[in-house]
């Protein structure tokens, strides 16, 4: 016994590695199932108070082109106004009733203050919390197009995986002519992401525009996702290789807004009591 | 000692902030990602136990897991660099080359120093970079990534010792 607990004094600085390494590569595992961390993240109070801040001055250089985004924005939405019927203002939040998609979303604006595009996961913190109704799962969009998904919520701040995030991957179709497949992201480039699932007796050509599609209660359907940058058709492979310029500029994020589906507990439940019979 | 609290206090909360507010912010076309928190472990006195640098090491990566939402990548690579850090100190240093206690850039000669922050910066990178993949395919193109991010910390950190740390 002694004899170990000398062994033990001799090599401690040894253990001590082990142990701290094997705590570390054990935190590295768990954090790609990605639930597990909920509260280790930039979304907790204090990291999300330093960046927070920081935004904030970082905030003022950006000004002059964010408005200019805000500016066309609104042109844009004048001129769709009297398209939609259903469409309801309120001092606080748009809500719109599309007919075609038969949910009602509600748009919560929110200021982006980390965010990153050259790791293989990128994250996104925004200063939206569960105070605001942010809920985990909820999209985020912006003018643009879309922009990832939420997947921590703390009181005042949310963490969510950008598209260009491996773990993750919208639901998207082909706006020609309705095909849908899912969109993943290969780690290589902030600009482009891939369009999975076409088969190859559907037409593609270079320029087609591809959107969100209306199977998932994440986003609306028709989010505009990107452009279809070239086609390859593999050999020995049935579906399409596709590379799409996605249309929002990850690099220069300031303002989105997250997608609030007032409907989707409903959607969730009818679909789990499906499987349960 | 009080003193020693105080100034690697002070280092560690900069070196954690410069991290994460400026250089985490800088994009620089997926290829540079510059690392220089690790300063914080390598400016430690030769003298320090070794426990304390492990422990002060998995601190430091911790944190910096937590900004950057990589929970353990940046503490298994830290805790890594803080462990081989008395081999590499033994391994470069002659027995002439008197260094003292504090291995700066001031106290030791620059050819010795640049050497000293290569290693450990290229062995942090080496993990940290491959962990963070979760990969070996693409091997070549995340070791280019290493290669140049290595270069480019060891430079700001070469630099920095000119600029700041003076003392």
């Amino acid at each position: 016994m002694k004899a170990l607990f000398r062994f033990l004094a001799k090599y401690h600085s040894f253990f001590l590695f082990l142990l701290l390494e094997i705590l570390s590569l054990v935190m590295v595992y768990n954090f790609n199932s990605y639930q597990k961390a909920r509260y280790l993240n930039s979304s907790n109070r204090i990291t999300a108070s330093i960046y927070n801040t920081f935004s904030a001055v970082e905030n003022y250089f950006r000004l002059a082109s964010v408005n200019e985004r805000l500016a066309r924005e609104n042109a844009y939405l004048k001129s769709l106004i009297s398209d939609l019927p259903y469409i309801k203002i309120t001092p606080y939040s748009v809500t719109s009733k599309a007919e075609i998609t038969d949910s009602v979303y509600r748009f919560i604006s929110a200021r982006v203050i980390n965010n990153s595009v050259d790791k293989p996961y990128n994250y996104i913190t925004l200063n939206k919390g569960r105070k605001h109704g942010v809920k985990a799962d909820q999209g985020i969009v912006c003018s643009e197009g879309i922009v990832g998904v939420i997947t921590h919520v703390s009181e005042s701040y949310s963490l969510g995986f950008s598209v260009l995030n491996k773990k993750w991957g919208a639901s998207a179709k082909l706006k020609s002519n309705g095909t849908f497949g899912p969109l993943s992201w290969d780690g290589e480039s902030a600009e482009f992401a891939n369009l999975n699932g076409i088969p190859f007796h559907v037409p593609v050509a270079p320029g087609d525009t591809v959107v969100t599609s209306s199977y998932s209660s994440v986003f609306p359907e028709g989010v505009m996702i990107g452009t279809v940058d070239s086609v390859e058709q593999p050999p020995g492979d049935n579906y399409y290789h596709i590379k799409v310029k996605l249309a929002v500029n990850f690099r220069a994020l300031s303002y989105v807004d997250i997608v609030d589906n007032l409907k989707k507990n409903e959607i969730v439940t009818l679909e789990r009591n499906k499987t349960d019979e | 000692m009080n003193n020693y609290f105080v100034k690697y206090g002070v280092m560690f909360v900069s070196l954690v902030l410069v991290q994460v507010l400026i250089l985490n912010q800088v994009q620089f076309s997926g290829f540079f990602n510059p690392y220089i928190y690790v300063l914080f472990i390598l400016l430690l006195p030769s003298n320090t136990p070794k426990y304390a640098v492990l422990i002060l090491g998995f601190i430091l990566g911790f944190v910096i897991d937590i900004f950057t939402n990589t929970l353990g990548v940046h503490s298994a690579a830290t805790v890594f660099v803080a462990f081989i850090r008395p081999a590499i100190l033994r391994l470069i240093s002659n027995r002439e080359d008197d260094r003292g206690d504090y291995p700066g850039l001031n106290h030791s000669n620059p050819g010795w120093f640049i050497t000293y922050v290569l290693m450990m910066v290229f062995i942090h990178h080496f993990i940290l970079f491959y962990l963070e993949v979760y990969t070996f395919s693409n091997f070549f193109t995340t070791f280019y990534r290493i290669i140049l991010s290595s270069l480019f910390s060891s430079l700001v950190i070469v630099l920095s010792q000119f600029l700041v740390f003076k003392e």
